[in-house]
């Protein structure tokens, strides 16, 4: 078939000692990226944008997607040691990753975030490689009401948790929405919500101002309550034989790190949506289609295993708008995007065609940097196991820098880390009351989406909300939204019948 | 603590190697004498990353450090919200500072009309240069049978303003004045979907979700070369565009009168204040990128229109900008 001997091509093209030194670097630079709080991939690849003036084009691509690619890696580690998401990509692996490292399991979480992330990354290169381009046509197919449609069913899958308080779910998901509508209204052109004028609100509430907040500082605020001045985090010991061993438990997770990955990789090629929606949206099935949807958010393996699969696979996924459409699928898409036109090449329908040694170069490269990435974070799991043996004392110092330089990086603005301590103690709070988290940061993440996407629709169907049910796409993912929300609420409104 | 600090340095030290593999950080470039930049220089840009404006302050941004024009790196910081209105109030916070200059666009105008509360006069901040200006031409999809304006023209009357979407950036921006320019002269009504960025618009238009656009050619090359788009005008002087581009018919050429012309100005301005040297400072590095080969054949390939200006010149042009806007808004209704 050509598109072996095209990738065969590829992998020549990766395999030169240039590029495969630059794998490997960008992996690296990638984890450390990643694994600082705040500092994600679009930062790291932004930074290093205008170094690659210094190699071929193929060459710097090749360094920058390992970057990419290395950073969601990175992101799941201070996630599940912290508490403290790395990366907005990393948001939902703390869900269940810290839980797990509390309770002396954070080898196994970390073990299995490096194992999904391996996994989403293969399988979606794999598609990559067979399906890129009848599935940029899938992309393309996909116009505001489709996209309301999905994120409707991202939502449907996190009320639709068997078990949770819906009313409590509820408010915590309109919560977030709220805050998502602050900043500029593009429908209108007019600032909403910025308190009077307070120039910090121009920009929005970014969502990982409010998940360093609740997840950093709050979780911080917690362990300090719970642990009562028992210093010690952790009894966590670790040997190798404890990684294999972890490694041989993961087959039990199989099945959701591949539903994972599907999803992850669907969700990422759609313009605009990325890797962070993709991650939520796998958490919430994963919790769907478990039998105890109570242990997650508690500590199961699960609840790491799917968001990772899903990122990595949605970070490939977002690769192909870009190439194909040159629409970016993701913000760190959107730089690269840039740096192709730095670089001369002409992203769109054409880049196949005039430029193979590029595109099959960077997804040979893919596949290398998922394997570099898999063994590095897998040798250092022993490495990051002892940052949890530290007396909390020094660790909370250390989380609170990172959360407050988290919290600075990615608007680079002061009202953002004020934001971010108040949401820390506003989050500690709601979890007192016992209120779930996770969907407040659900709506924060999807509520820029999907609000213009049902505008845009509405508009363009002059108010009639049948265009969502009409198009077969839309109407085929609407229904099954609408079923996923009314299961929980028959179920909710019947327990409340038999009170 | 040891351990941790070890681990932490372990990888630092790794990505240290990173860097030094993908960067000789060479910087004992001995620049002329004059004021120089004691520390990095801030580029604030006015939009959102990964936009086109973005994308172009980075590519300039490229070009500096490629060619080693200035002694201290130039970091793009993204101020997009309140289409800008973030930036130009940091700009204003901000005069006097000699280490920090801004990416303009056309809401460089515009945010200041619609926010009169900002506080901010565009003529106040000292001017840089203009690097060129942008072009929008009217686009359709190819499948369609639409090969001229009046083709379009015809095309719209006959689907009636509620089935023909045309999508664009948000209100008040750039292409819904362009869209009521368009309105205006030939009489018709469009619906006008509004999107975050011109790149969505353009895929948008390929994947038949709205009837047309008025992308920047940028926006559009790449789908025009793949025969997917197709330009019917544009909305330039004539004879001021070259290569494939300049192939495309004006309006002005077609007959609709001289009036139908719209830019995207591309221009880099410093807070209020500054003193003279650091002015000439930045005029001498951008005239340096505006001289480059990279961005003359940029300027070329994307269907920009090259055009320098700086000093007293350049703030003239930007309250003529200014004024022209104000009509323009007006006449859309976005103010008074």
């Amino acid at each position: 078939m050509e598109v072996f001997a095209l990738l065969v091509d590829g992998f020549v093209i990766t395999f030169e000692p240039l590029n495969l030194a630059l794998v490997i670097a960008g992996v690296v630079v990638g984890l450390f990226i990643g694994a600082m709080p705040g500092l994600g991939s679009v930062n790291g690849v932004a930074i290093l944008l205008p170094m690659t003036f210094l190699v071929p084009p193929t060459s710097a691509i090749i360094f920058l997607a390992a970057i990419y690619y290395g950073a969601m890696y990175g992101g799941a580690i201070s996630s599940i040691m912290l508490g403290i998401p790395g990366a907005s990509t990393a948001v939902a692996t703390t869900f269940d990753g810290r839980p797990l490292a509390l309770k002396g399991l954070a080898d196994k979480a970390l073990v299995a975030a490096a194992t999904a992330s391996f996994v989403g990354g293969t399988i979606s290169i794999v598609l990559f490689t067979l399906f890129a381009l009848p599935l940029a046509g899938v992309a393309l197919a996909f116009g505001p009401p489709e996209t309301f449609a999905l994120m409707m069913l991202a939502f449907a899958t996190f009320i639709g948790l068997a078990g949770d308080d819906i009313p409590k779910t509820l408010f915590s998901i309109f919560i977030g929405l709220v805050f998502s509508a602050v900043g500029l209204d593009i429908i209108s052109g007019e600032p909403r919500l910025i308190f009077g004028d307070i120039t910090g609100f121009y920009h929005g509430i970014n969502f990982l101002v409010l998940a360093i907040g609740i997840y950093g500082i709050g979780e911080m605020l917690w362990t300090i309550e719970t642990s009562q001045g028992d210093v010690m985090m952790s009894k966590a010991t670790v040997t190798f034989q404890r990684v294999f061993d972890n490694l041989r438990e993961l087959r039990a997770s199989a099945k959701t790190m591949i539903m994972g990955s599907f999803l992850g990789y669907f969700v990422g090629i759609l313009p605009a949506a990325g890797a962070t929606p993709g991650s939520l949206m796998a958490y919430g099935v994963a919790k769907t289609m478990a039998k105890d949807p109570d242990s997650f958010g508690k500590g199961n393996v699960d609840g790491v295993v799917a968001p990772e699969a899903a990122n990595n696979a949605a970070s490939t996924g977002s690769m192909l708008p870009m190439l194909t459409l040159g629409i970016p699928g993701s913000p760190t898409t959107a730089v690269l995007l840039g740096g192709m036109v730095i670089w001369g090449l002409e992203p769109g329908p054409l880049v196949f065609v005039d430029h193979p040694n590029f595109v099959w170069g960077l997804i040979a490269s893919l596949y290398v940097a998922n394997l570099f990435a898999l063994f590095i974070n897998i040798g250092f799991v022993p490495v990051f196991i002892w940052v949890l043996k530290l007396p909390f004392t020094i660790l909370a110092p250390i989380i609170f820098v990172l959360c407050v330089i988290g919290g600075y990086v990615p608007t680079q603005d002061m009202h953002d880390v004020w934001l971010m301590l108040i949401f820390g103690v506003a989050g500690y709070l709601m979890r007192k009351l016992d209120y779930p988290m996770a969907p407040a940061v659900l709506a924060i993440v999807l509520g820029p989406l999907a609000e213009p996407a049902l505008r845009q629709s509405l508009i363009g169907s002059h108010g009639d909300v049948m265009i969502f049910f009409e198009r077969p796409i839309s109407g085929t993912i609407m229904a099954v939204a609408i079923i996923l929300f009314a299961l929980p609420l028959i179920k909710f409104l019947n327990n409340l019948r038999k009170r | 603590m040891n351990r941790y600090l070890l681990s932490v340095l372990s990888i630092s030290v790794a990505a240290g190697f990173g860097l030094a593999v993908s960067v000789p950080m060479v910087s004992n470039h001995a620049m002329a004498q004059g004021w120089q930049p004691k520390k990095p220089v801030e580029l604030v840009i006015m939009a959102g990353k990964g936009g086109g404006a973005d994308r172009l302050a980075r590519f300039i941004q490229g070009i500096i450090e490629k060619h080693k024009f200035a002694s201290k790196p130039f970091v793009p910081i993204n101020k997009g919200g309140g289409s800008g209105a973030e930036a130009l109030r940091y700009l204003k916070d901000r005069a006097g500072d000699p280490h920090i200059i801004m990416a303009t666009l056309n809401s460089y105008y515009t945010t200041p009309l619609r926010n009169p509360g900002l506080g901010v006069d565009v003529s106040k901040f000292t001017p840089i240069a203009r690097m060129a200006e942008d072009t929008f031409q009217l686009w359709v999809h190819s499948d369609t049978n639409i090969k001229t304006v009046d083709d379009y023209v015809k095309a719209v009357k006959s689907a009636g303003a509620v089935n023909w979407k045309m999508g664009g950036t948000g209100k008040g921006q750039e292409d819904s004045l362009v869209t009521r320019m368009l309105e205006k002269k030939f009489g018709i009504k469009v619906t006008y979907v509004p999107y975050k960025g011109g790149g969505t618009v353009a895929k948008e238009l390929i994947g038949k979700h709205i009837n047309s656009t008025v992308n920047n050619p940028s926006e559009q090359a790449g789908f025009w070369e793949a025969g997917k788009s197709r330009p019917l005008a544009s909305f330039t002087p004539k004879g001021k565009l070259s290569g494939r581009f300049g192939k495309i018919p004006t309006f002005e050429e077609l007959g609709y009168g001289s009036d139908m012309v719209y830019y995207m100005q591309r221009s880099i301005i410093a807070p209020a204040g500054i003193d003279r040297e650091v002015q000439a400072f930045y005029v001498g590095v951008f005239d340096k990128v505006y001289k480059s080969a990279e961005w003359q054949g940029y300027i070329k390939k994307k269907g920009l229109i090259p055009g320098w200006l700086t000093g007293q010149a350049l703030t003239d042009y930007f309250i003529a900008e200014r004024e022209a806007h104000r009509g323009l808004l007006k006449a859309a209704g976005e103010i008074k």
